[in-house]
């Protein structure tokens, strides 16, 4: 019996070892290569990591790296791209924890002013911003400001800027005789909607998010909040959402898209969108200025008949938003030089005539620079809507968006760390009241529980 | 920490020792789950009873039973249980008829018998997230999915194509959307071992009803399904244990909107999106709590599947 | 995709008999005995199709281009081109698919490999020489697969963090052997049940050592179970989303994360998604086939044994 148990323990012993051994083995990093590694003082020779989202003119940052960054400061870089609200979730939990797991990231203006305060950044005022070759002064006035923290210090370069603007196919207007003010109001869309609602078969009269997301329906949605009197909080954190000025406007929006809004209104956001007016599914449709390129992409159908309009507004002067995604750099990172450099170069005057010469003037990430709309060969090449997107970014005042005071910046969010969540809830909300799952009258009155629960934590600490 | 039990194992050279040695091949993977499964929980109880917003990281104090507080005082925690109750059972039930259907059908001999399983296989063999993105985007799209586009197709066949009804599968009917995806990729795991049950029957016993004069139906309701039951069983439990936990469609699919956030994706919405570590951990500890109480009361009482005399 | 030939021989011999039965009948009765069959055929590659039609297109618009993809209705016969996938293997964008297929591949394996080192063992002592009480040890194995995995994500990641290992192949090897150990320890128990005693025991009175006897008797009386569970391992490793999404950024991300990324904000990605998610698929689906018999012994064995 004695040799059997010897055996029998060898035998387990040996099982045990072999799985120890099989885990050690796969203790290091993954096929994707070790991770950030310190190289000299320069930082080249080091490798940075990189967390962004999927828009296309990042995908065409990620292609132009090596020949226009990487061989030429010999810093490699590794990119996460994400789709938009799992690079949120991502960014903020790196960010919270200080996991060190990326050295950059796309952040936006939302994030800047609590990250900061926070701690969480690594101010880039004092060798980003004093780069003389970097220039701070050609980036756009409300966009660096947006960008800037409490303490008045850097701590974000904008890669891209956008505001809010209305699209509207022209040959469609001038086939029903119908004109766009320059800056339509509400009521002039909603009637022109109406007008326009099924004048092609399948063509909607406009196209509004309404999918859940509070980058996604929320943000179109506030800027009407706004505009027509609205707000999530007074300037002392009570909640307005079941007040006049947010009610009338959620009623507004949600009527809007349900009578003549697109197929799917309550899943559909921006590339839904996109996708209905460049296929000719809609009329019109209010979002993002950055949409712009896209429609007069020479492969898109619907280039050339593309007009466009100020935010449309009601009660308030303009009623654009303001979003920027930027490059901050963490606080944890350990290549923080390399970081810098990398920020240099992405959001540095040349990126635009390097992403111009592989992919032309249309695809240059737009809205940060006075330099880009001063640029000869941009201006042709955007014609159609530059001057509109430039003063749609100027006109821009993420301080005082309202006809109100308010207690934190932002135009279409209130940055706050806790909107993202509140945001979220009330956009599924939004989401279905579009999809006639709830009315908005109940929608808002639960949206507003959950922000009064947010603005007393904010009286707490203002006491 | 296999060299010290093992030591541990050695030291103990009493009469106890051969219990102990019986136990030995059991231990490193009893001790493997419990550093792994159950460590981990204890940290969630710890968090559960701290205040800890991890985007205020100068404001972390100790709480008692707020967060659970705010947990049972949260509709949204409660309408998501409602939702992981009503699309486990949806799915698990509806994958289970279809899937014992098609397993009855397979089990006879036709021609193409063994494409037809397997094609049917196929469905559970793709990655979820795939299988979530493609029903989303490809086939529930109201503008270019396929559902639309067959009936735009059909009518197209009278000439009214542009009359064709379009609806709008995911929010109109999101439950059943998501339910949709999920079925079709778990009928067939259903249908596997329900099939495997089938030809395991003793098919002498059936052939002696059927000449005694018995109907197929009497042969199905009295020897078959009684056959089947603890494939069934199986079966159930396994779809249930897996359903329960579903993320990647309803992450997918309705991103939790529209009143299809499940447990799990309310949970990571709390921890990752609220960042709220403290509520993320309360509603974890009530939702295993909750768990452990179902999964005993079922394993224990229900199901036969695991009874001591079978050994 | 070739069907595989599959050994069915409990339900070959059942058509056999009842023809022969059938002989007996009026013609007539035959006759409708036939026709209900072949209706029954019918039914079965109905459903079957229906089953497989969203595969079917998933593959199709895969080898559209982007704006062949998203006409409505379908357009069914448009040039067919291998353009997406050319694209998904990096030629157009900017990421390239073979690190996380690499990472996921790895992470798979190595998990599966634990999850047989020590599920093997374990199960021996829940059915070969069972443990007193082992209905207890296996009640325990079965309610940690039946906790939700979400509530341990915070403090998983937290711990990770703490230990340096966020972003690991090994984190990942550790969490889905965990994952998959329970069900794994559940499969092999009922494939050693199935082992007469007996013959084992006969062996160590024999003397030959466990390690012999493991390796002469046990494994290959159980190597379909071994390969059952395995593919069920590797399935679910290779599947999983959550836990990896969380807790890899750089360097270990799998497949599954990659494919997250393949929703792009702007213009068309219908082909793009499809051509993605079937190569990412592919292993799966191969194993899948491979071994679907295997398949169907491993998950049904819990039943009975």
């Amino acid at each position: 019996m004695p040799t059997m148990k010897r055996k029998h323990l060898r035998a387990v012993a040996g099982l045990a070892v072999a799985t120890a051994t099989l885990v050690a083995l796969a203790g290091c990093s993954g096929a994707g290569g070790s991770g950030g590694s310190g190289g000299s003082a320069d930082g080249s020779g080091s490798t940075i990591r990189v967390l962004m989202v999927n828009n296309p003119q990042m995908v065409d940052l990620q292609k132009l790296t090596n020949d226009n960054f990487t061989k030429k400061t010999g810093i490699k870089v590794k990119y996460t791209v994400l789709p938009e609200d799992s690079l949120r979730a991502k960014a903020s939990q790196e960010f919270s924890a200080q996991a060190g797991q990326y050295d950059v990231a796309t952040i936006s203006n939302y994030e800047v002013p609590f990250y900061s305060t926070n701690g969480w950044l690594l101010s880039l005022s004092d060798n980003v911003a004093k780069d003389s070759k970097f220039d701070q002064s050609d980036i756009l006035k409300p966009i660096q400001d947006a960008l800037t923290g409490s303490d008045g210090k850097v701590y974000a370069e904008p890669f891209y800027g956008e505001s809010s603007m209305l699209y509207y196919r022209k040959d469609v207007f001038a086939k029903q005789g119908l004109t766009m003010p320059a800056n339509p109001t509400w009521a002039q869309v909603a009637d022109l909607a109406k007008k326009l609602n099924d004048v092609e078969p399948g063509m909607a009269g406009i196209c509004l998010r309404g999918q859940p997301g509070w980058g996604q329906n929320i943000a179109p949605l506030t800027t009407v909040v706004n505009t027509m009197g609205g707000t999530w909080f007074d300037k002392n954190w009570n909640a307005e959402v079941d007040k006049d000025g947010f009610a009338t406007a959620a009623n507004f929006y949600v009527n809007l898209v349900k009578n003549y809004g697109e197929k799917g209104a309550a899943q559909a956001g921006y590339t839904e969108c996109l996708n209905d007016l460049t296929q000719g599914k809609a009329a019109m449709w209010y979002d993002a200025t950055a949409a712009a390129g896209s429609l007069e992409a020479s492969d898109s159908p619907v280039a050339g008949k593309i007009g466009y309009a100020a935010a449309p507004v009601d009660k308030t002067k303009n009623s654009g938003w303001l979003y920027s995604w930027a490059w901050g750099i963490e606080k944890a990172s350990k290549n923080a030089t390399a970081a810098e450099k990398f920020i240099e170069w992405a959001s540095g005057p040349d990126y635009a005539k390097q992403a111009a010469k592989a992919y032309g003037w249309a695809q240059v990430p737009p809205g940060t620079r006075t330099s880009l709309y001063e640029n000869a060969d941009y201006q042709k090449s955007a014609a159609a809507f530059y001057k509109q997107v430039e003063n749609a970014i100027k006109s821009a005042d993420p301080e005082n968006p309202g006809v109100q005071k308010r207690p934190a910046p932002g135009i279409q969010f209130v940055a706050i760390p806790e909107f993202a969540n509140l945001g979220t809830d009330a956009s599924q909300q939004i989401s279905d009241a579009i999809a006639g799952k709830t009315t908005v009258d109940a929608a808002l009155k639960s949206i507003q529980t959950e922000a009064q629960k947010v603005g007393d934590t904010y009286k707490k600490k203002q006491k | 920490m296999s060299t010290a039990t093992l030591n541990a194992a050695e030291h103990q050279a009493s009469g106890r020792a051969a219990a102990w040695l019986k136990r030995l091949p059991l231990l490193p993977a009893l001790i493997f789950m419990i550093i792994v499964t159950q460590l981990p929980f204890v940290a969630t109880l710890v968090i559960s009873f701290i205040h800890w917003n991890a985007l205020y990281p100068n404001d972390v104090t100790f709480t008692w039973f707020d967060n659970y507080a705010q947990v049972f005082t949260d509709a949204q925690f409660w309408s998501s249980a409602l939702t992981t109750v009503l699309m486990t059972v949806i799915v698990v039930l509806v994958s289970l008829v279809i899937g014992l259907i098609i397993a009855v059908l397979l089990d006879r001999s036709f021609r193409g018998r063994a494409i037809v399983r397997t094609i049917m296989i196929a469905p559970f063999l793709i990655v979820p997230i795939a299988a979530a993105l493609v029903w989303k985007h490809a086939i529930f799209n109201p503008s270019y999915g396929l559902l639309n586009g067959i009936l735009t197709w059909i009518w197209g066949l009278f000439g009214q194509a542009a009359a064709a009804p379009q609806p709008d599968w995911v929010s109109s009917q999101p439950l059943m959307a998501v339910c949709a995806a999920l079925i079709w990729q778990w009928t067939p795991f259903m249908m596997l071992i329900l099939l495997a049950g089938l030809q395991g029957r003793p098919l002498d016993v059936i052939e002696a009803a059927r000449i005694d004069g018995a109907s197929t139906w009497q042969i199905f309701r009295f020897m078959t399904l009684p056959h089947l039951r603890p494939y069934l069983e199986l079966s159930a439990l396994l779809g249930c244990i897996y359903i329960v936990q579903n993320f990647d469609a309803v992450f997918t699919i309705t991103s939790g909107g529209l009143g299809t956030a499940n447990l799990p994706y309310t949970i990571y919405q709390t921890f990752f999106e609220a960042h709220d570590y403290g509520q993320a951990s309360a509603e974890g500890v009530v939702v295993v709590i909750a768990s452990m109480a179902i999964a005993i009361l079922v394993l224990r009482t229900v199901s036969s599947l695991l009874r001591e005399e079978k050994r | 995709m070739s069907a595989p030939t599959i050994p069915a021989p409990t339900a070959s011999v059942a058509p056999a008999r009842r023809a022969r039965v059938g002989k007996r009948r009026t013609s007539e009765a035959a006759r409708k005995q036939r026709r209900r069959n072949s209706l029954l055929a019918l039914l079965a590659w109905v459903i079957g199709l229906i089953f497989v039609a969203p595969i079917v297109w998933m593959v199709l618009t895969s080898l559209h281009s982007e704006a062949n993809a998203a006409t409505n209705p379908p357009s069914l016969f448009a040039p067919l081109t291998l353009q997406s996938y050319a694209n998904f293997f990096g030629s157009a964008s900017g990421a390239s698919p073979w690190p996380p297929l690499i990472n996921s591949a790895i992470i798979s394996v190595l998990a599966t490999l634990v999850v047989l080192v020590l599920s093997i063992p374990a199960a021996y002592s829940l059915s070969i020489r069972p443990v007193r009480k082992w209905s207890d040890a296996m009640f325990f194995f079965l309610t940690t697969k039946m906790l939700p995995m979400v509530a341990g994500l915070l403090p998983i990641y937290l711990i990770a963090k703490a230990l340096g290992m966020l972003d690991t192949l090994g984190l990942m090897i550790i969490l889905y052997s965990a994952m998959n150990l329970p069900i794994a320890i559940w499969m092999m128990r009922s494939f050693l049940a199935e082992i007469p005693v007996e013959l084992v025991e006969a062996a160590s009175v024999d003397g030959a050592s466990l390690l012999l006897t493991f390796r002469r008797i046990i494994l290959p009386l159980a190597s379909p179970g071994i390969v059952a569970t395995s593919l069920i391992c590797f399935i679910f490793s290779w599947n999983e989303l959550l836990f990896a999404n969380v807790l890899t950024s750089t360097s270990s991300y799998t497949a599954p994360v990659f494919l997250t990324s393949f929703v792009t904000s702007e213009g068309l990605f219908l082909s793009k998604v499809c051509a993605a998610s079937i190569v990412i698929s592919l292993p799966v689906l191969i194993a899948g086939f491979a071994a679907q018999d295997k398949l169907v012994q491993g998950l049904s064995l819990g039943a009975v044994k």
